[in-house]
């Protein structure tokens, strides 16, 4: 996609937007709309989109295969992790009231915050390793063949 | 609409029109999500079936054909078997509760209960939030294991295809 | 039996009718189409059907989205739609586009091994490939 210049400079300015976007998905997920999954989702976006119209290389190259694969990894462990601390502390699984004792319903604020955070991470991990996977096999297609 | 979008999928033959039509299928959907007050569904399927699903199916497509080959005749055995369950699940409806109805058993029960419960246990605005991440933890536990686990299976299948690309090319030049 | 037909009776029912019609398209896809993009997009037709069903199950009338204000101060009068049905699909959809990528992938395989993703030209193959075998195992035979 050498010569689509608007496509790239529109890319470009876009890219940092959908990144901010999905952060603010991802925190701001339990006042409105929105949480792990769709952060996850719209991340992932960003990065496939700068995979399409650059080179997948240069996707690879910011977000390097290997680091999707850890994080893959991570986002279920965090999420798991939340469920093995509040067993450790002595409350039930996925309790999160262990995490604050003095005030239970801070406990649920970060537990839900800890929780959204890991889902985030491994749905981004899933969707980018994927698309890494499709794209790496892709030929080249001219604009024409479509 | 969507019955239109739905219906123009059966006819289409050209795939790439198929998959942009189920990305606007996915978008129409979100709206009418909207509609029915499920914000974050909505969210999610915009996100999900009109943008990764179809990058992901055009992906394919570039792996595979972009046109569908084979029989024109239109099978009357199936169209049968769907009347047929359609008919069924219809008279299943003649039960169902009014459409919006605040007096079903769906809305006396359980959703009353969580809304009043979450403003005193959980304390976040956005209840479809609480519930996710705090009461069907477990729920929401296992379906993050379930797409870290496709994602794996993915991988596995794709990661074998280049290797055996690689091979393939091996064994050609090879020989000669 | 008169109530079966006053138009309170069907207004109230149309959506399940709407959403069972374009269920019945998907599922129609699924069976009838042989090529396996088309079957995969037949497939999300259902799946989105579905959660629609199931979306509007907890639609209350005159409700608005489960969202509380800010600062928590919750007017009575406000009737919220029953979040338990978005939570589901919320998870369902993630889970739906897993297995449609699963899936996908498993038709490029597919595709590299029969070098064709419409079903009935695996089905052909397959038979080709069976046949083949059965005349080996018979000429050994003899």
């Amino acid at each position: 996609m050498r010569h689509h210049l608007i496509l790239r400079v529109i890319t470009k300015l876009l890219v940092g937007t959908i990144f901010l976007f999905a952060l603010y998905v991802q925190f701001h997920g339990d006042y409105s709309p929105g949480g792990g999954f769709q952060a996850g989702v719209i991340m992932a976006v960003g990065f496939i989109i700068y995979g399409l119209v650059f080179k997948l290389e240069k996707a690879k190259a910011v977000f390097p295969p290997w680091l999707v694969h850890k994080i893959v990894a991570l986002g279920v462990l965090v999420y798991a992790g939340t469920g093995v601390y509040s067993l450790l502390v002595g409350y039930t699984f996925l309790d999160y009231a262990a995490i604050d004792p003095h005030s239970p319903v801070h406990g649920q604020h970060l537990g839900i915050l800890i929780v959204e955070l890991g889902v985030g991470i491994t749905v981004t991990g899933v969707m980018v390793a994927i698309y890494y996977a499709f794209a790496a096999h892709a030929p080249n297609l001219k604009d024409e063949d479509w | 609409m969507l019955i239109i979008t739905a219906l123009s999928v059966v006819v289409t033959r050209s795939l790439f029109a198929i998959v942009t039509l189920s990305g606007v299928f996915s978008l129409l959907s979100a709206l009418l999500f909207i509609r029915m007050d499920a914000v974050d569904v909505a969210f999610t399927e915009a996100a999900v079936g009109a943008g990764i699903s179809t990058v992901l199916m055009l992906g394919t497509l570039a792996l595979t054909s972009r046109s569908e080959r084979g029989d024109k005749k239109t099978q009357v055995a199936p169209l049968f078997l769907v009347i047929l369950t359609g008919a069924l699940l219809i008279y299943g409806t003649v039960d169902m509760p009014h459409f919006g109805a605040p007096d079903t058993p769906a809305q006396t029960h359980v959703g009353p209960d969580y809304l009043e419960r979450i403003p005193k246990e959980i304390d976040v605005p956005n209840a479809v939030t609480a519930i996710l991440a705090s009461y069907r933890g477990y729920d929401t536990l296992g379906e993050t294991a379930v797409v870290f686990t496709a994602g794996i299976g993915v991988l596995m299948l794709m990661s074998g295809l280049a290797r055996r690309r690689r091979e393939d090319e091996d064994d050609k030049e090879g020989p000669s | 039996m008169v109530e079966f037909f006053t138009s309170d009776f069907v207004l109230g029912r149309l959506n399940y009718w709407f959403f069972i019609f374009l269920m019945m398209t998907g599922l129609y896809i699924v069976i009838a189409r042989s090529n396996l993009v088309k079957k995969i997009v037949g497939l999300n037709i259902f799946q989105t059907s579905v959660f629609m069903l199931y979306i509007s199950i907890g639609k209350v009338s005159g409700g608005t989205a489960p969202i509380f204000p800010i600062d928590m101060n919750i007017d009575p009068n406000v009737v919220y739609s029953n979040p338990l049905p978005h939570v589901l699909i919320l998870t369902a959809i993630v889970v739906g586009i897993a297995t449609t990528s699963l899936g996908l992938a498993l038709m490029v395989r597919i595709r590299e091994s029969y070098h064709t993703i419409e079903e009935h030209e695996i089905a052909e193959q397959e038979q080709e490939i069976m046949r083949k075998e059965l005349g080996l195992a018979k000429e050994g035979e003899v």
